[in-house]
């Protein structure tokens, strides 16, 4: 499997990272080259084993259903470049 | 998922008749005190950004920790659907990139849900039922929200619903008209409302549902589907649905093709429009998230919530018809609403003898307190009239005490001024007359002073009707009418 320009172009785009024309030939080698490296690893036979989730057997841990968080507003907005009313103000999205 | 649409579900194009498939993806907001994977607050409507944590705006380095809360709400939902339950499933990342989803992905369950297939058992008004497969239910996050009307150049974000659990409940495409759509999301309501694991409040977002529409003709192949995102309320998915299905038809009789593609419902104009801007986002790139371990749990877990598990509105409603004699219209009517049955339930609870007065008390409760509540565009819980009040009125009913015509009068008396059925009836001398003796004494009476029309009632039986309805009025309507009907008949020589 490999990547085209055009695919490696949806991908940055998809990803919101800003590419230039000159850079997509570089960055689809980079891409080719992983996925390359990945059709390698499919040569393994992993029939049975079930995938690791963790290097130590460890359950998930769980909390209780308790408010302990919030209430924070003007931290949570502390880094924002625009606030109004404690809202996070963006350009404008609308549908 | 093929199953055949009955003719009468079946829209009339120019081309001949064609069938809707439906199906349809429930987000249903968990019922739960704080978030999915943080400890911040799910109540609704707090000043801007305030059940707000650092782990629900995505700050750097933050990491989820689930509320075991959350897991055990969907996994009662589960059961409640006859579901699948999976013992370990697993969280994934959905990536898209929009102002309120600050982490730039959802977190979900794709490859493996918590809940796999189950199954909704649906009555429709007439008198047909139908089963409604579930694909799954899964746990995720719901995203914040955006203003987009309170400045001209910038949108307005809001998080306090980020991160707040969802249930998200996908039927299997087996739903074939609008109405049935409709009857399907009342009856996941009302499971949701009768498990508490979702208050069900449309209004405040806490269901809403994405419709997928498709049309072909009868017996063909699948149609290509629309989706229509986010409709929120039982009343606009059937709208949505009738005018998608009806878009669809026309493009293909013109000879066109269905796109694929997001839509979204206007519920001022009553139509559907294309999300252009969506297209793409249907890439999610969904990926194993690396910051949760599967979520496992015990089958004796499973057992222990199963077995807690209150009554749901299918078994309520087959122990009334079975256990209470009722109709199977009455008992649905009954147990539709939580309140309702509640309701129901307290007035049995108020008889003294409710095998014999239960089916009494369902009339009375479904015609004469429901009526009267839609008249006056009352809730049941702002009832004037109490379960105790009602059950106290059917007993005297019951008993005799009262009949049937009285109990209307009473059962104002207590709407408009309350009080103790009881005692009202004592004080203001309601009691059906069964003294033989005194209805003896007015039937002759009436019969002494109407020599013509006793006459006339021996030749022609009917007339007997006008009797009884004397001697009711001379009695103020205590009399009890089947003693006034044969102490008429044996006076009157018939």
């Amino acid at each position: 499997m490999s990547v085209d320009a055009a695919t490696t172009r949806r991908i940055a785009h998809l990803a919101r990272i800003a590419v230039k024309d000159s850079e997509v030939a570089h960055l689809q080698g980079e891409i080719n080259a992983m996925l390359a490296f990945v059709e390698q690893l499919q040569e393994v036979n992993v029939e049975g084993v079930e995938p690791m989730t963790s290097v130590t057997p460890m359950a998930m841990k769980k909390r209780a259903d308790v408010v302990t968080d919030g209430e924070i507003a003007d931290a949570v907005l502390s880094n924002a470049p625009a606030t109004e009313d404690h809202f996070f103000l963006v350009p404008k999205v609308v549908e | 998922m093929t199953a055949p649409a009955k003719s009468s579900k079946l829209i009339k194009g120019a081309t001949g008749d064609w069938e809707m498939v439906i199906g349809l993806e429930v987000h249903a907001q968990v019922t739960s005190n704080s978030k999915l994977f943080s400890g911040a607050s799910t109540e609704f409507g707090g000043e801007p950004n305030a059940h707000v944590s650092l782990v629900d705006a995505a700050m750097p380095g933050m990491l989820p920790v689930i509320n075991e809360e959350c897991v055990r709400q969907a996994v009662r939902t589960g059961l409640g659907l006859k579901a699948q339950i999976n013992l370990k499933s697993t969280f994934d990342r959905k990536n898209y990139f929009y102002p309120d989803l600050p982490q730039g992905y959802q977190i979900s369950q794709f490859k493996s849900p918590v809940v796999g297939e189950g199954q909704v058992h649906v009555d429709l008004d007439d008198g047909e039922s139908i089963a409604v497969g579930i694909e799954r239910l899964h746990l995720e996050q719901d995203a914040g929200k955006s203003l987009h009307d309170q400045h001209p150049t910038m949108s307005y974000v809001d998080l306090n619903r980020s991160g707040v659990a969802l249930m998200e409940i996908v039927s299997k495409p087996d739903i074939r008209s609008s109405e049935q759509a409709r009857a399907y999301v009342t009856k996941l309501r009302s499971i949701l409302r009768y498990l508490g694991t979702c208050d069900g409040d449309m209004e405040k977002g806490s269901l809403r549902a994405d419709v997928n529409v498709s049309v072909r003709k009868p017996g063909a192949p699948l149609g290509t589907r629309c989706e229509i995102k986010n409709v929120n309320s039982i009343r606009f998915i059937g709208q949505a649905i009738e005018y998608e299905a009806r878009r669809q038809i026309g493009i293909l009789e013109d000879g066109g093709a269905i796109e694929q593609e997001t839509r979204l419902f206007d519920p001022n104009k009553g139509e559907t429009r294309s999300m252009r801007s969506k297209e793409e986002a249907h890439d999610y790139r969904y990926f194993p998230d690396p910051d949760l371990l599967p979520l496992e749990f015990t089958q004796s877990y499973v057992d222990q919530l199963k077995s807690a598990l209150p009554e749901l509105p299918d078994e309520k409603k087959a122990r009334f018809i079975s256990e209470l004699g009722l109709t199977p219209y009455d008992a649905s009517v009954l147990v539709n609403e939580q309140e309702s049955a509640d309701f129901y339930e307290a007035v049995l609870g108020a008889l003294a003898d409710r095998r014999r007065d239960g089916k009494l008390a369902a009339n009375w409760v479904i015609n004469e307190l429901f009526g009267r509540l839609n008249k006056e565009s009352k809730d049941i819980a702002a009832s004037p009239v109490s379960a105790a009040q009602l059950g106290a009125i059917v007993d005297l009913i019951g008993t005799g005490t009262i009949s049937g015509k009285i109990a209307k009068d009473l059962f104002e008396i207590v709407w408009t001024e309350g009080g103790d059925p009881r005692a009202l009836v004592e004080a203001r001398g309601m009691k059906q007359v069964t003294d033989l003796g005194a209805i003896e004494k007015a039937v002759d009476e009436i019969v002494a002073a109407n020599p013509d029309k006793a006459a006339q009632a021996r030749e022609k039986p009917a007339l007997i009707g006008w009797f009884v309805g004397q001697v009711m009025k001379s009695s103020g309507g205590k009399a009890n009418p089947q003693a006034v009907n044969d102490l008429l008949k044996s006076k009157l020589g018939f």
